[in-house]
């Protein structure tokens, strides 16, 4: 077995076949994997109960209670809604109106079960947002640092030209739309899917929302004034800040999705030990 | 995977995650109230505090034109103190409103308002960004705060200007506090005037201050007095302002 570990380190030597266990996630991955799942999922929950203190998002660099907001979480009578533009969806139960742990009426945006902390609390929820965002800081600097050096980007995330074949790209979307997953050696490597997914989040929307949660930060706009420039203003920053978040959320559901449906014990053990048993090979 | 099983594995993943989020929910309660975590939980306003200034030094914040005021600036917070002094004074203009400064200063003053408005002043429009998340952009002109330390002529142990406010919460005092760094920041001023009127009582009247780098909890209003101090911990609870002190808001408001 840990001639396994050794052969396939290096991505190169003897193909494997499906059933073999090889060493898949190097120690900077599997750490910075788990510090994600804790660090962005309170980031999300106190963010969420961020919003909860005004619920309204605007276009531009200034927006308050007199302003029109393009979306809106809320409550009329005994309904909760979520407006966006001119939709307004009923969300009794979930957004803008629902029922706390003891089966109290809240007129809150976001219910306890998504939030840090569960009651209305700005201040707690801030503290926990910008220390937590410190702890985010050091995890992606020194992630980035040590993938640049081990070649984890170039050899790991980067497709390479052929794998951005639209035909090639098609097949992927088409093996996956019908659940048939790589299999045996073809497991071994990330798919072009997953690769430009990984990339998409590490390099387009997690700095998306480093730089929109700073443009916030009305010290970091005297700052950086560009800032304010590159999102059209701090309301915009904060729409897509909230906006990003969401597809955050997305990534993390379809993550998810993939790991429950390639194997969740496999894909969770290679994702703590580092090895993964690739799957085999169709009779 | 049979259909069947899926739906089983479905089923125990949802319970799963129900469960989970309800045990980290009240994991993060129990955490939010555990004083050693609260203490780690600070570490973020003090890492804000220090790389800002690093990074931002004595930059100014964005001035924007006439054509980006908001058509409604919101009022927030207290719209008029119940303080009987606050009233005597509001039933006549602020003809005999007088702002005490005082503290570690060597000459300690009592301004009328028409000594503050001869004074040099300052006019300026910028976004006040309130803690909620939301922001308005008003146009504000006062008296730099450094040219009424100036006069005072603050002794060099002051590290701290505190404003002392006329309003209150359940009778406590409004107070807010500052470093001598954003005290001494040119778009620092005492504001007496709104959109080119008069302060208006919602906003602050006769004195607000207008410090841009930090959000609206800080843009005291209603100021009746300054005062220089080396330490917070000897004004209200010690946290250097009034929602700091009854809410864990943070001092440094930079973010």
């Amino acid at each position: 077995m840990s001639s396994d570990v050794e052969s396939s380190a290096a991505h190169e030597g003897t193909p494997e076949r499906g059933g073999s266990l090889i060493y898949r996630h190097r120690i900077s991955t599997r750490l910075w994997h788990w510090t994600n799942a804790v660090v962005l999922l309170v980031m999300l929950m106190s963010g969420l109960m961020i919003f909860n203190a005004h619920p309204h998002l605007y276009w531009g660099s200034f927006g308050a209670n007199p302003d029109m907001p393009w979306l809106e979480i809320g409550s009329s009578g005994d309904r909760g809604f979520l407006r966006i533009g001119d939709l307004t969806v009923d969300t009794t139960g979930v957004l803008g109106l629902w029922r706390g742990p003891t089966g109290q009426l809240r007129r809150l945006a976001f219910p306890y079960w998504a939030t840090i902390p569960s009651s209305y609390n700005l201040a707690v929820s801030r503290l926990w947002h910008l220390t937590f965002a410190w702890l985010f800081a050091g995890a992606i600097a020194i992630y980035a640092i040590w993938s640049l050096f081990n070649r984890h980007l170039s050899r790991d995330l980067l497709p390479r030209t052929a794998e951005l074949k639209p035909r090639h790209i098609l097949r992927e979307v088409k093996d996956h739309a019908t659940l048939r997953f790589a299999k045996g050696e073809a497991a071994r490597n990330y798919n072009v899917l997953q690769k430009l997914t990984y990339l998409g989040v590490l390099v387009v929307l997690i700095p998306l929302m480093i730089l929109t949660g700073l443009t916030m930060s009305p010290a970091m706009d005297a700052a950086w004034p560009w800032l304010l420039d590159l999102f059209g203003g701090r309301q915009s920053a904060r729409s897509i800040h909230f906006i990003v978040a969401f597809l955050l959320v997305l990534f993390f559901v379809v993550h998810i999705v993939m790991v429950v449906l390639t194997g969740p014990i496999n894909e969770v053990r290679s994702m703590i030990t580092g090895r993964f048993r690739l799957p085999k090979e169709r009779p | 995977m049979t259909p069947k099983s899926f739906l089983n594995r479905r089923r125990f993943l949802t319970s799963f995650a129900v469960g989970g989020s309800a045990a980290l929910v009240a994991g993060c309660d129990a955490l939010s109230r555990n004083p050693t975590f609260r203490e780690f939980l600070g570490t973020g306003e003090w890492l804000n505090y220090r790389i800002q200034r690093l990074v931002g030094g004595t930059a100014q914040a964005r001035e924007y034109t006439e054509a980006d005021l908001s058509p409604v600036f919101r009022t927030n917070g207290n719209t008029r103190p119940r303080s009987a002094e606050w009233e005597r004074h509001a039933a006549t203009d602020f003809v005999d409103y007088r702002l005490t400064v005082d503290g570690l200063v060597e000459e300690p003053q009592s301004l009328s308002l028409a000594e503050l408005r001869s004074l040099p002043s300052r006019t300026q429009i910028t976004r006040h960004d309130c803690v909620e998340g939301w922001s308005a952009i008003g146009k504000w002109t006062g008296v730099p705060l450094s040219a009424v330390l100036d006069r005072a002529r603050l002794k060099d142990q002051a590290r701290f200007i505190v404003l002392h406010c006329a309003d209150d919460f359940g009778g406590t005092a409004y107070y807010e506090s500052i470093d001598i760094v954003d005290a001494f920041h040119p778009q620092t001023i005492l504001a007496y005037g709104m959109n080119d009127s008069i302060l208006p009582t919602g906003h602050g009247a006769p004195l607000r201050l207008r410090v841009e780098r930090q959000l609206g909890y800080k843009q005291a209003k209603f100021i009746m007095r300054i005062e220089a101090v080396d330490s917070l911990s000897d004004i209200g609870r010690g946290r250097g302002g009034y929602w700091e002190d009854v809410g864990s808001y943070n001092w440094y408001a930079g973010i």
